[in-house]
């Protein structure tokens, strides 16, 4: 198992408040990485520590190293938008541009210049609303505003549209929490099916979703990671107490 | 008598709710007042005539003529001046928001439109004619849009803010996601998602920058010419109101009253205009 994302002593505090205390942790390559715990325990602190998300929020304190394929994303003389291109975000809400269906998907594309010309653009925009499995509803209103769409199809949206910039890295806020079962499943699927091209990290706070879709869990509880594993041996055979409780619903 | 807590929640509610229905019930009077007397007052005066000619030789004592010299004038400095303004305020909204977000710098720059928002216009004229004398220019068209600008820039610049700052973090957030610039940020998705906002800010300044009379009386001056260079004086509606009105001859009075009609006449197709833009510009915003 290769890592992908190397966590190494990573602690966040948000103005005196300490949100994660020593994280080191390995996320393995082309698998689903799930993170869970109760609310507040700083997993989604951890996911959005992978794509220098953090620093949006004022007063925010980092140390400690987040590896990409090698690279420290909080060196001094990093990009951070090349950051962001390579480690892609699927937001807890679906959050469509104010564009049209067509240009949320190339809008990525076109601020870092992918493609040379126009047949370019149409073609991958096509691609991609494949990939995500929405091509066939909206191929003949492509110009229409994304908002038209119902939310799950919006969420799908922006699967496409993360896709587009391609990414390495695939983040996921509790993506499936603000949509309808079957447009959940829709997502979850799409997951499924990409995960041998990308490494997903999904944060989720349902057991079952974690079951469905993990390869690997990191369970962590007040902003510390308790356990970390192979998903089939973490969930069947958990070696904290703490972990053990918590699949047991006890928290 | 002591009410019941139920009873008195709802009785609170109605001597609340009298009281907002009277406040509209105020404002609206007022408005409907000054309509009324402008209207009935303007509307017997107002001619082809008052609308397609500058003022002729005895305008002002009652002779023939009209004021176009002030209509066009009025729409050369307010457009001007708005244009001018939004050159300025967008830029200035969109680092406030984009770069400077809450930090101590941004609530200095707010402190300070704000505090030129409340300085009276006559402060402007005043200013500005010092600087002229300074400079050695004479009242002018141009002079005149460059103060005026000065007006409406704070007041430009705040609305804009304001409509910035209320929109949605997520969509920021999602484009920077996408590993977007905020450059790219602000020119994709804020400009785009508050421009009925922003068309409404533009209205705002544009309203007040037409209807102000101080700021241009010392650095446009006034002609009964129609306005053709930007450095000629040039005539406003606001002043040709107050010319008008200080004449101690009815005809013209009434005249004054007409040219104040036409003033509110523009204001309203520019602010219908406008509305019927912002809705048309709202077909990609996200709500």
């Amino acid at each position: 198992m290769s890592a992908h994302i190397d966590v190494t002593n990573l602690n966040v505090f948000y103005g005196k408040q300490q949100a994660l205390t020593n994280v080191s942790i390995a996320i393995p390559r082309q698998q689903i990485t799930v993170i869970m715990g109760p609310s507040g325990c700083g997993k989604t602190t951890l996911l959005k520590s992978f794509n220098r998300f953090l620093e949006l929020t004022d007063g925010t304190t980092i140390t400690g190293a987040v590896h990409v394929d090698g690279q420290n994303i909080y060196a001094g003389d990093v990009d951070v938008t090349a950051v962001r291109k390579r480690v892609g975000l699927l937001a807890q809400r679906p959050t469509p541009l104010p564009m049209s269906i067509y240009d949320n998907v190339c809008y990525g594309m076109q601020i870092h210049q992918m493609r040379t010309n126009n047949a370019d653009y149409v073609a991958a925009v096509q691609h991609y609303l494949e990939l995500a499995g929405l091509w066939d509803e909206v191929k003949n209103r492509l110009h229409e505003p994304a908002t038209s769409l119902s939310i799950g199809q919006q969420q799908r949206l922006c699967l496409a549209r993360g896709l587009a910039v391609e990414p390495e890295v695939i983040l996921g806020d509790e993506p499936t929490s603000a949509l309808d079962p079957i447009s959940s499943q829709h997502i979850e699927k799409r997951l499924l099916e990409l995960k041998n091209q990308y490494t997903t990290v999904i944060v989720t706070h349902t057991l079952r979703q974690a079951k469905r879709l993990a390869d690997y869990v990191i369970f962590m509880y007040m902003g510390e990671v308790v356990e970390a594993g192979v998903a089939r041996e973490l969930f069947t055979n958990p070696q904290q107490e703490r972990t053990r409780q918590y699949l047991e619903g006890v928290f | 008598m002591r009410l019941k807590p139920w009873n008195r929640r709802h009785l609170i509610e109605r001597i609340m709710q009298i009281a907002m229905i009277g406040s509209l019930v105020i404002v609206g009077l007022c408005l409907g007042a000054i309509l009324w007397t402008i209207i009935a007052r303007g509307l017997p005066a107002l001619t082809w005539e008052m609308i397609s000619q500058a003022p002729k030789g005895g305008f002002y004592m009652g002779k023939g003529g009209g004021v176009l010299n002030a209509i066009l004038g009025s729409l050369y400095l307010a457009s001007g001046a708005t244009a001018l303004a939004m050159l300025f305020a967008l830029p200035i909204a969109l680092y406030l928001q984009t770069y400077l977000a809450t930090s101590g710098w941004a609530q200095l720059v707010r402190l300070a439109l704000d505090v030129l928002w409340g300085i009276p216009s006559i402060v402007y004229g005043a200013f500005g004619f010092t600087l002229m004398i300074v400079l050695g220019v004479r009242a002018s068209l141009f002079a005149g849009i460059i103060v005026l600008a000065l007006v409406e820039l704070p007041i430009m610049t705040r609305a804009m803010d304001e409509v910035i700052r209320r929109m949605p973090r997520d969509l920021a957030q999602a484009a920077l996601a996408l590993g977007s610039t905020k450059l790219e940020v602000a020119l994709r998705v804020i400009i785009p998602q508050t421009l009925p906002g922003i068309v409404t800010a533009v209205l705002l300044a544009f309203g007040r920058g037409i209807g102000d009379a101080a700021a241009v009386l010392f650095t446009a001056g006034y002609t009964d010419r129609i306005p053709t260079s930007l450095f000629r004086p040039t005539a406003s509606l606001p002043l040709a109101v107050f010319f008008q009105l200080g004449t101690p001859y009815p005809e013209v009075r009434e005249r004054g009253y007409a040219s104040a009609l036409i003033l509110t006449i523009i204001v309203l197709l520019v602010s219908f205009g406008s509305r019927w833009l912002a809705a048309r510009l709202q077909r990609y915003t996200v709500k």
